[in-house]
């Protein structure tokens, strides 16, 4: 439905994308005992760290193969080798997982040669598991940093099963994208669990940034799935893949393995919900449990509630493809107008997201499509803020980073209860915006819309002052 | 145009760093590049450094020419404030795709910063170079330079890629930039005898303006602030000023001491943290124009402005020293700051435990040796397991440090403020020191701790007196977590072994429904009791003599 374009200008104001690599990293960090390391020169990693932990606002584990002017001439073999030795006895990390950057790709390091070399020269690390993603920064997006992480973690770790190996029905494989929080991932666990079945999530960001207080202070990841769980994965009934990004990981699991897998594209909103509920009753043999029954009953009732609020709203929301896809849908399903939406990075759902127009681009398109269509709420990640100050909109933050609020991990928008959570949020945003900003006066009976919208017309609105 | 290679070793080449004076010539040549152990390495690189040092420049675009990461995972994270334009907190960035690296960048680059005149018309442009063009080979000099000439506006290359090492060598390679490029380039509309430079302030959290009123009234004009919430224009024509003050980081020291070799500006190190610093550096800046012709009486209305603003700041910290005095502090920070933080604290009456130096000079940490008595505890580099061991070891109540190794203190439930540039509180001059102590006040008395240090419900139902008097005591800030794991250990040991029941559960049991004999532990838990029998007995013989929890509590 949408038409998907990319926009012909040389300086990107207002980035809205971030790096491969560091949604690479982002991935490893859902792996129990993980040190994600990035191929590059310091600050590859700083700047991703420093996002990470404000994001969270706990430690995160990073490393950096330290690449410095003359290693990056003469190639980077050493450093790789340092690194891994370094991590393997000082932080006693259970897997190292890493992710190339732009400096790497460009002077050619061949990271999977180098990873066999050290194999060879240092025994103790034979089997230990190494696993390896090319991310240059030159091209894709975060989003694709996680995706490509996962579907390697699935080819390296993930062992073959055995013919004697039994398949476990109740076992079922999570593979969820990475605009799910921590909060969201529990959710689903929950959901599954009261269905009787045991999900194994790769990654599991749950386990590991969901803010909790270790006994003990190490660098690397603290909770997540371990390796060993990863390696019987094959053993599952089923793969749940949740966003289109995961379809990738799902398949490689199905082609190493034989686990037949589902792709939710959404688990935000009634009907996928309700699809989400129906597959996981039909593959348990269970019955909907009463919670379910009612979740769904007040996420209904809060539609009904909010619907006089959301709908007819005009929407300018910029996210990469998954979350933009799944957030764009279900207020559009409350009756909002999807009226501009700036994304990342290609995806096959960006053609079917309910809108003209899809634009990959950064946040100065989706300010300047907001302003010059009058747009009502601006949804984004934390690099909005000055975007809707100006635009003088609400503003809710979705997605990654959010660095200027507490709580980012968890913000739950999946299931019934996520949903209407969210729905609640939105709709609370916007009511208390017209109670701000919009309340009647007499001179305002004539024009239909209040006159607070930002007056400038549509030809120089390309001139955005921003300074 | 002198090759990067030699400007890098320029830069290293500083008689006013004493560091670097103290070297020897041949290490004097191997410059300060401490190569970062892969690995284990933290910190930013140079282009970090380099943005660092100038993007408070608040009329200015800063261009990145580089891939998505360099800015599109670092853009508007910094604390700077700006008093009137805001274009220095947009991001931009040429964010180079595959096509850009094998055909080479330098087109791009030179359309961006033509789009951004025509559509944001700023002050200057300056242009970061990153690892990936300065691979390549993009020429930037040679783009700015061409940009300048056809668009009629400053355009400033920075060359800084992250690769040629550390943050500081970008803070260093940036001042260069600025002494290539811009100082000098354009004249101030008029000068005063009391024009100075503060060099080095980035105005974090508007901290600038805790200390620009004071100059205000005694008449002195900041002519320019590198960077903080400076302006194009006055660094272009800031070799006008009188004299400088190097704002208490080492950072800048090149801008300082090639401005005094260019232009005569005489400069001094100072700080604005602390009431002892406070008034040093004003003292030193008057000091400083008097002697280069501003008149007379600034010293004089110096001293009487310095009198009134102690008398004020330590009447308002003397109402926490009494809460604070004796609560001891332990320093971690980017070295440089920690003698200046550190005269701040003692002034509140904390007892500093230990102070890092990772990045001080032997002059540094003289003065903290000065400050602390010789019995200092100086910490080098440190991995951050090992600060938490420290934090235990040295019994501290309380840990200021920068926003990478808060979670060593928090997660050990132990007071923390952050002091590095990612606080939201200023600290500058005498308003700051009060703000500190009273940040440091509502931290330490938060409580919350109390709270936090109490075992879950589920590890101290059977908590016996003496427990209690343990929390109690960790509530007063004595030792961090360490008799509640004993603890947990203690009630985690198997007393049946065949069942594997714990202590724990068993003592529970014992608590909760008031058991005397095996035969009930039996019937309430799934101890076995065959061979554990005779555990089960001493276990109930020693509860029996305990008191009975409730009167305990009550007793308390």
């Amino acid at each position: 439905m949408a038409i998907v374009s990319t926009r012909c200008k040389a300086c990107t104001v207002n980035p809205l994308k971030m790096s491969q690599p560091i949604g690479g990293a982002f991935a490893f960090m859902g792996l129990r005992g993980a040190m994600p390391v990035l191929h590059g020169s310091q600050g590859c990693t700083s700047f991703g760290l420093t996002l990470f932990v404000r994001h969270f606002k706990e430690p995160v584990p990073l490393q950096t193969t330290a690449m410095s002017e003359v290693t990056t001439v003469l190639g980077g073999y050493e450093n790789i080798e340092q690194a891994i030795l370094n991590i393997h006895n000082r932080t006693k990390a259970e897997i190292i997982g890493i992710c190339s950057t732009g400096v790497t790709e460009t002077n050619g390091d061949d990271i999977d040669g180098t990873i066999k070399l050290i194999r060879k020269k240092h025994p103790q690390l034979a089997t230990f598991p190494l696993v390896h993603v090319s991310t240059p920064d030159f091209k894709d997006a975060f989003q694709d940093g996680w995706e490509k992480a996962v579907a390697r973690m699935v080819e390296v770790l993930v062992s073959a099963p055995t013919i004697e190996a039994e398949r476990d029905p109740a076992r079922v494989n999570v593979l969820p994208g990475c605009h799910l929080t921590p909060a969201d991932l529990d959710e689903v666990r929950t959901i599954l669990e009261d269905f009787g079945l045991k999900p194994s999530f790769l990654p599991d960001l749950a386990g590991s940034l969901d803010g909790h207080i270790p006994k003990e202070f190490t660098s690397t990841a603290i909770g997540g799935i371990g390796i060993e769980e990863i390696a019987s994965m094959g053993q599952s009934g089923w793969t749940i893949a949740i966003g289109a990004q995961m379809r990738r990981a799902a398949e490689a699991m199905q082609t190493r393995t034989g686990v037949p897998f589902r792709l939710f594209e959404r688990l935000c909103g009634l009907i996928p919900s309700d699809e989400f509920i129906a597959f996981l009753s039909e593959i348990s043999g269970r019955p909907v449990p009463p919670k379910y029954r009612r979740q769904r009953g007040q996420l209904a009732d809060a539609m009904l509630d909010a619907h006089f609020h959301i709908g007819g709203r005009k929407l300018a929301i910029g996210a990469e493809p998954d979350l933009l896809f799944d957030l764009s849908s279900m207020l559009h399903d409350m009756g909002a107008q999807v009226t501009a939406a700036v994304t990342t990075t290609p995806s096959p759902v960006l053609e079917r997201i309910r809108t003209d127009e899809v634009l990959i681009g950064d946040l100065e398109d989706l300010e300047e499509r907001a302003r010059r269509q009058n747009c009502d709420l601006l949804i984004t990640h934390s690099h909005g803020r000055q975007a809707a100050a100006r635009l003088k909109i609400p503003f809710h933050r979705a997605g990654f980073p959010m660095f200027d609020r507490v709580g980012a991990g968890h913000q739950l928008s999946v299931g019934y209860r996520g949903t209407r959570d969210l729905i609640f949020q939105i709709a609370n945003l916007l009511i208390a915006d017209r109670e701000e900003n919009h309340q009647p006066c007499p001179n305002s009976w004539r024009t239909s819309t209040p006159p607070l919208k930002s007056g400038r017309s549509y030809t120089d609105a390309t001139e955005s002052s921003i300074a | 145009m002198s090759s990067l290679s030699a400007r890098i070793l320029d830069v290293f080449n500083e008689p006013g760093c004493a560091k670097n004076a103290d070297k020897s010539e041949a290490d004097r040549k191997k410059g300060c590049t401490k190569q970062p152990k892969p690995g284990s390495a933290a910190g930013g690189c140079a282009f970090d450094g380099a943005k660092i040092a100038l993007q408070p420049f608040t009329d200015v675009a800063h261009l990145v020419h580089g891939p998505i990461a360099c800015e599109g995972n670092s853009w508007d994270n910094r604390g700077a404030v700006s008093s009137g334009a805001s274009i220095w907190r947009t991001g931009f960035t040429t964010d180079m795709n595959e096509t850009d690296i094998v055909f080479g960048g330098e087109k791009r680059l030179y359309k961006a910063i033509r789009e951004i005149l025509e559509k944001y018309n700023p002050a200057a442009i300056f242009v970061y170079q990153t690892c990936i063009p300065a691979m390549i080979g993009d020429d930037i000099n040679a783009v700015c330079k061409a940009a300048s000439r056809k668009l009629g506006k400053p355009v400033i290359p920075v060359n800084s890629p992250g690769f040629v090492g550390s943050k500081n060598l970008g803070n260093k390679l940036a001042g260069q930039a600025l002494l290539d490029h811009v100082i000098g380039t354009e004249e101030p509309d008029y000068t005063t005898p009391c024009d100075i430079n503060l060099i080095g302030e980035y105005n974090l959290s508007g901290e600038l303006w805790q200390v620009k009123p004071l100059l205000d009234e005694l008449g002195i004009r900041i002519l320019s602030c590198i960077s903080g919430d400076g302006k194009y224009r006055e660094v272009a024509s800031s070799h006008r000023a009188r004299a400088a003050m190097l704002v208490c980081s080492k950072s800048m020291i090149n801008v300082a001491r090639k401005m005094q070799e260019r232009y005569g500006i005489p400069f001094f190190e100072g700080s604005f943290y602390g009431i002892q610093d406070s008034s040093d550096a004003l003292r030193n800046i008057a000091r400083v124009l008097v002697a280069r012709g501003a008149p007379e009486d600034l010293i004089g209305r110096t001293e009487v402005v310095i009198a009134r603003e102690e008398a004020r700041a330590w009447a308002a910290i003397g109402s926490y020293r009494c809460r604070l005095a004796g609560k001891r502090a332990l320093l971690i920070t980017g070295g440089v700051k920690s003698w200046s933080v550190l005269a701040a604290l003692q002034e509140a009456g904390l007892e500093l435990v230990g102070t890092s130096v990772k990045k001080s000079t032997k002059d540094d940490k003289e003065r903290i040796k000065q400050r602390m008595g010789q019995d200092a505890h100086m910490i080098d580099d440190m991995a951050p397991r090992d600060i938490y061991k420290m934090l235990k070891g040295a019994k501290a109540d309380i840990m200021l440090s920068g926003g990478k190794s808060q979670f060593v203190a928090l997660k050990a439930a132990m007071p923390w403020l952050d002091i590095n540039q990612e606080r939201s509180h200023a600290y500058m001059g005498y308003l700051g020191i009060v703000k500190l102590v009273e940040e440091i006040d509502k931290a330490l008395f938060n409580p919350m701790w109390e709270q936090l240090r109490r075992p879950a419900p589920w590890d101290g139902i059977a908590k016996d007196g003496h427990l209690n008097a343990m929390v109690l005591a960790q509530a007063d800030g004595q030792g961090a977590e360490t008799p509640a794991l004993l603890e947990v250990s203690r009630r985690a040991k198997r007393v049946c072994l065949c069942n594997t029941v714990d202590r724990g559960t068993i003592e529970d049991a014992i608590r909760l429904h008031g058991l005397t004999s095996v035969d009930s532990v039996r019937q309430h838990t799934n101890a076995f009791g065959g061979c554990c029998r005779s555990r089960i007995q001493d276990i109930l013989k020693v509860m029996s003599v305990s008191q009975p929890p409730a009167m305990q509590q009550a007793a308390e």
